[in-house]
């Protein structure tokens, strides 16, 4: 991104007298821009396609005629809806927290987008430990979730929030330990690094690399990452059936909105971070054909979006699991696959 | 006064008020998050202090670790709502001057310590991670090893106590 | 580093300025209606029965104890990933003892039981309704 600012700027007169600090606030910002719609238009996209693969799964059809063409306006026209919606505040709500919680959950979301990367050079923030980096803003949506659920006064939520904070804690094990598989593979936290060593076809991808280990690593991050985001068949937060709709029930109109926003949002990231740790990020499978830099952004979001099929694929094809069988896969199996994944790249990469 | 230290005295500024704001408040999820906002005010010092990797490791552990145990802790305490939380009024003069104390061993330690000062121009940001690691692996190992026994003991230790209360 | 973590906040700040604005907009276009019924808390249509800030059960505390003590761990394992590639076996020794002192610690808690959540007795057909009543109640607060 960097090279980026320089290269417009060098183009522009105007531009380049500018002072340097002055020049980066005005790309960050106009790169914030960019991404947030991004990230609000991908979450309507996500929302869209979860009605219609949820649809057909279940040998229906979905939304039809908002827009025409296989109602592919429909999420867009909910989204108008839900601004004219009321927004209702429980009168034994704490005000300033139900106010602050949603803010808090998208603007985490959104922070994680800023060190995705989309491209060789479509990426905003290049941090070199970018991964943990996002692990330790996701927490922040934890944090969110809890205030939330404590917010509204309501038994609903603050169950649900509590069962969702102890589901996403306890997740967060496995998957933290699946990606330190590809940092010891890599060496290296750098997302754009970690896609730079799978340049060159769908056999350089990390998946393939130290038979069977990375490839368990991955089952084991994407199985977590389900989890993490509150996706089904680990979607008990939000049990319709038990807790009516987990830590938003108290929510309405675009407050409610923003999490749903920021939960598909966050299910479009897992996918991107899943699809740069092993599925070779923006390169494009066929080595240097269709490589150049819009092909990037196609493969990165051609990767995501077939990770978020599978997410929803799973959900509309599995039953939701018990708590206590919640745990049991967090701690009693993940947990430990992942450690023998450590163990086990160790062995190869040592001989 | 360049923009640097600008920056620097707004999140000085924002985690102190922070702080206060988590000291003062009457309710107690408030000051989890006054607590929430200065932990991430502490982080972005560190960003300012070239310590990337301690700076996200802040928000990873003390923001998605300790306070949502915190606030675990709040939810299992009974009827948090009732518990009357007394602020600035009890104990005023004890409090005073052990606060003082605390103040003043800081001040000394502050100014006793030879602090390895980098002429501005001279400071480089530079990636801190792998420097981590590499002196865990060779310089620090003992203590690194000792780590590992007391996060062990830890572990043994709060796991009983959880399992008494129950 | 400084321009990267700036771009970081400032992703931060605009997801909230993002949600704010939508707020605000439709501060402007909705109705606004407020009923003592319709602002009262959500309870499946029943009056609110009692307090909604209940006691939760230990075992939250247990996992999230738990929890903090493998991501503190889990910490000093990213640096060593990173370097691991250039220091070979000695590092990855160095990390096995690391490691395998702290699998104890999970091997403990998983003996005595503390990673077990409450399972869901199956309890034979309840004669008297009241009692059956009294079980769906410790459960919901449980889980």
């Amino acid at each position: 991104m960097r090279e980026l600012i320089t290269t417009l700027a060098n183009g522009q007169t105007f531009l380049a007298n500018l002072p340097e600090v002055v020049l980066n606030i005005i790309f960050i910002s106009l790169g914030a821009v960019v991404l947030t719609t991004v990230c609000a238009v991908l979450a309507l996209v996500g929302v869209y396609m979860e009605r219609k693969v949820s649809a057909h799964i279940q040998d229906r059809v979905g939304p039809m005629y908002v827009g025409g063409f296989h109602g592919w306006l429909q999420t867009a026209a909910d989204a108008l809806k839900l601004l004219l919606k009321e927004d209702i505040v429980p009168a034994l709500a704490d005000k300033k927290l139900h106010f602050f919680a949603p803010i808090l959950v998208f603007g985490a979301t959104l922070a994680t987008f800023a060190v995705l990367p989309f491209g060789r050079h479509y990426v905003m923030s290049d941090m070199n430990i970018g991964i943990l980096y996002i692990l330790a803003i996701s927490s922040l949506v934890v944090i969110g979730t809890i205030l939330a659920g404590w917010a509204s006064n309501n038994k609903w939520s603050l169950l649900g929030a509590m069962r969702s904070a102890a589901q996403v804690v306890s997740f967060e094990i496995p998957a933290s330990l699946a990606i330190l598989v590809i940092i010891m593979a890599v060496g290296s936290m750098n997302l754009g690094e970690i896609v730079n060593v799978q340049v060159g076809g769908i056999h350089k991808w990390l998946i393939w690399k130290f038979f069977p280990f990375n490839l368990l690593a991955f089952i084991i991050y994407f199985i977590a990452t389900l989890a993490e985001t509150n996706r089904a068949p680990f979607d008990l937060p939000e049990a319709e059936s038990e807790i009516v709709a987990g830590f938003h029930t108290e929510y309405s109109g675009f407050k409610w909105a923003a999490f749903f926003l920021a939960e598909y949002a966050n299910m479009f990231m897992v996918g991107v971070v899943g699809a740069t740790l092993f599925l070779g990020g923006w390169s494009s499978p066929f080595g240097d054909f269709m490589n150049s830099g819009p092909f990037q952004i196609f493969w990165i979001f051609a990767k995501a979006f077939g990770l978020i099929f599978v997410q929803i694929w799973i959900r509309w094809t599995l039953p939701r699991v018990r708590v206590d069988q919640l745990m049991y896969t967090s701690w009693k199996v993940l947990t430990p696959f992942a450690f023998v994944a450590i163990i086990g790249v160790g062995f190869y990469m040592i001989l | 006064m360049s923009l640097f230290d600008v920056i620097f005295y707004l999140f000085a500024a924002f985690t102190l008020a922070s702080a206060a704001l988590m000291v003062v408040s009457k309710n107690i999820v408030h000051s989890a998050v006054g607590l929430l906002f200065s932990f991430f005010g502490v982080a972005g010092i560190y960003v300012l202090l070239a310590a990337d990797f301690l700076a996200v490791v802040q928000v990873l552990v003390y923001v998605g670790g300790i306070l949502i145990l915190l606030l675990f802790g709040v939810m299992l305490t009974q009827r948090i709502t009732s518990v009357d939380m007394r602020t600035g009024t009890l104990q005023l003069v004890p409090a005073i001057l052990a606060v003082a104390g605390i103040f003043v061993i800081l001040f000394r330690v502050i100014r006793t310590t030879s602090w390895n000062i980098v002429p501005e121009a001279e400071a480089q940001f530079i990636p801190t991670a792998e420097k981590i690691g590499y002196l865990l692996m060779t310089d620090f190992l003992i203590p690194f090893e000792i780590v590992s026994v007391l996060l062990l003991a830890a572990l043994i230790g709060a796991a009983f106590i959880a399992r008494k209360g129950t | 580093m400084l321009f990267n973590f700036a771009t970081a906040l400032v992703f931060l700040i605009f997801g909230g300025l993002f949600v704010l604005l939508n707020l605000g907009i439709s501060r402007i276009l909705q109705a606004r209606n407020p009923h003592p019924v319709k602002i009262s808390t959500y309870e499946c249509g029943e009056l609110p029965e009692g307090e909604s800030w209940i006691q939760f059960n230990i075992r939250f505390y247990v996992v999230a104890l738990v929890f903090l003590i493998f991501e503190v761990e889990i910490i000093f394992l990213f640096p060593w990933a990173l370097v691991f590639k250039d220091l070979g076996l000695f590092a990855f020794v160095e990390m096995m003892i690391f490691v395998f002192i702290l699998l104890v610690g999970l091997a403990y808690v998983w003996a005595k039981g503390d990673l077990d959540w409450d399972k869901p007795q199956s309890v034979p057909a309840p004669e008297l309704s009241q009692s059956y009543e009294q079980k769906e109640v410790t459960e919901t607060v449980d889980s």
